[in-house]
């Protein structure tokens, strides 16, 4: 057989659901060119966990645990997201201390996730030092989590009607002086690798892809971000979002590295916007009352780290709901994934998948 | 050279950057939810929490009067406490040592 027929066989390489680089289980069928990527077919299912099916049986209030358990990684978004949509059905305002604590603690949780992306990504192309060293930055946003509403993860503190605990006034000056020790974190671990050559080798360039592909494809949170496109669910003033001053942070190169600059400007966007809020934070209830059950239905959006999540709910008068539908960042990001991968090697297919900060157990939910 | 010197001094005389467990331990914050603990004689059995649990880890019977608990399948949200009404249940810091699947917690009066 001639050299030429030889380049010319495609094969199929399956990449995933286990690979080192992959934190879940996403499988892409890669078809190649001796070692170039030409076609990827991408196969879900590997962790369904049928969440929407057991909202169903449990009540309203319960849900809010429930959803914030579709997410390992994003999960108070999810809580906070679910709570929203209710207090919308039932006509409840959620009191203004709330709000903000909701503010400060979603963007702690931005914080945690970017951090562990950043590590996964450093890992995705060899990097052990800088994967530690940023979660060694994390562990100090999860322990003041800790310290603020009890869980390092699962807060447990979002709940239909407003937040479960408030911080005390030693607890915010707590999170303001993890929010400096952070900043300067950021300046000496995450800034400082940004220039660096190995990085830059790995991702200038490596998994473009448009404006137009992007908008077209659906693209949201840094991904969309990282090709220009101001989409960010935060500039409509959910939670109190609406009384901070921010703007969304957009790259134009559309690679991994532009994604990644995304996602490093806007750890110290929550940084500041952890610190706004907490210098607005007014006094006062924590929890509104809420009386009888959801009716109607409603969709509501919130910003998480990967970008925005999608909630239908449809309540019928009882206290159970008739249907809980979620539609997470990750789904919405797959596609373009897709449209990433032709025509790059197969040893950047890893730091390509790892750049959309994939989240598949809450993709299957 | 100079930094790569400057940092293998400072690696070689700073602390180490990890705990030296097991004798050391982390102190945990206040109000941490660690586990879930009961004083059953405060206990009237009314069953809210078992109603209230989102993972239905917790089971009460009036008549024999019995509290019985699963702490796996507890995901600690503490619900159940905020719900109770003679403030029995409450939520300690610490994690419980190891316990087998088929362990529960229970009381009984």
């Amino acid at each position: 057989m001639s050299t030429q027929a030889m380049s010319n066989r495609r094969s199929v390489i399956p990449f995933g659901p286990q690979h080192p680089v992959l934190p879940e289980p996403l499988q892409l069928r890669l078809v190649m060119e001796d070692e170039k990527v030409v076609e990827a077919l991408p196969a879900i299912g590997y962790v369904h966990r049928g969440l929407e099916k057991l909202a169903e049986q449990k009540d309203f209030q319960q849900v809010a645990f429930l959803a914030e358990r579709i997410c390992g990684i994003c999960s108070f978004q999810h809580a906070m997201a679910y709570s929203m949509g209710v207090e919308s059905l039932m006509n409840i305002t959620v009191p203004d201390r709330a709000n903000y604590l909701r503010v400060i603690w979603t963007e702690l949780h931005r914080l945690h996730s970017h951090l562990l992306w950043f590590g996964l990504l450093a890992d995705s192309f060899g990097f052990e030092n800088l994967f530690m060293q940023a979660w060694r930055c994390r562990e100090a946003v999860l322990d003041i989590m800790e310290a603020t509403s009890g869980g390092r993860i699962m807060l447990g503190t979002c709940c239909v009607g407003g937040v479960r605990k408030d911080i005390s006034a030693e607890g915010l000056d707590q999170v303001l002086r993890v929010c400096d020790q952070l900043h300067n974190d950021f300046d000496k671990v995450v800034t400082q690798v940004m220039n660096d050559y190995s990085v830059k080798q790995r991702t200038v360039g490596i998994g473009t892809v448009t404006r137009q592909q992007a908008h077209e494809l659906g693209a949201v949170g840094p991904v969309a971000k990282a090709c220009g496109l101001e989409r960010d669910h935060r500039v409509t003033g959910y939670a109190a979002y609406g009384q901070l001053d921010f703007k969304p942070i957009t790259e134009q190169a559309g690679d991994c590295y532009a994604r990644t600059q995304v996602r490093v400007r806007e750890l110290y966007q929550s940084l500041d916007l952890i610190r706004q809020a907490i210098a607005k934070i007014p006094a006062g209830d924590i929890m509104a009352p809420v009386k009888g059950n959801p009716t109607g239905e409603i969709v509501t959006r919130v910003e998480q780290p990967r970008g925005e999540v999608i909630y239908y709910i449809k309540g019928n008068g009882t206290k159970n709901l008739e249907r809980l539908r979620v539609r997470t960042p990750t789904f919405a990001n797959v596609p373009i994934l897709l449209a990433m991968l032709p025509g790059y090697q197969l040893a950047d297919v890893g730091v390509i998948t790892l750049s959309i900060d994939p989240c598949i157990s809450c993709t299957e939910r | 050279m100079f930094s790569l010197i400057s940092n293998i001094l400072k690696n070689a005389f700073s602390r180490p950057a990890t705990r030296p467990y097991p004798f050391q331990r982390r102190q945990r914050p206040e109000g941490t939810r660690g586990h879930l603990d009961i004083e059953i004689d405060k206990c009237i059995f009314c069953g809210i929490c078992a109603k209230k649990c989102p993972s239905n880890a917790i089971e009460v019977s009036r008549d024999p009067k019995s509290w019985t608990f699963n702490r796996y399948a507890c995901i600690v949200c503490a619900y159940c406490v905020e719900a109770c009404p003679k403030k029995c249940l409450s939520m300690k810091s610490d994690h419980e040592g190891q316990i087998q699947p088929q362990e529960e917690t229970a009381g009984t009066r």
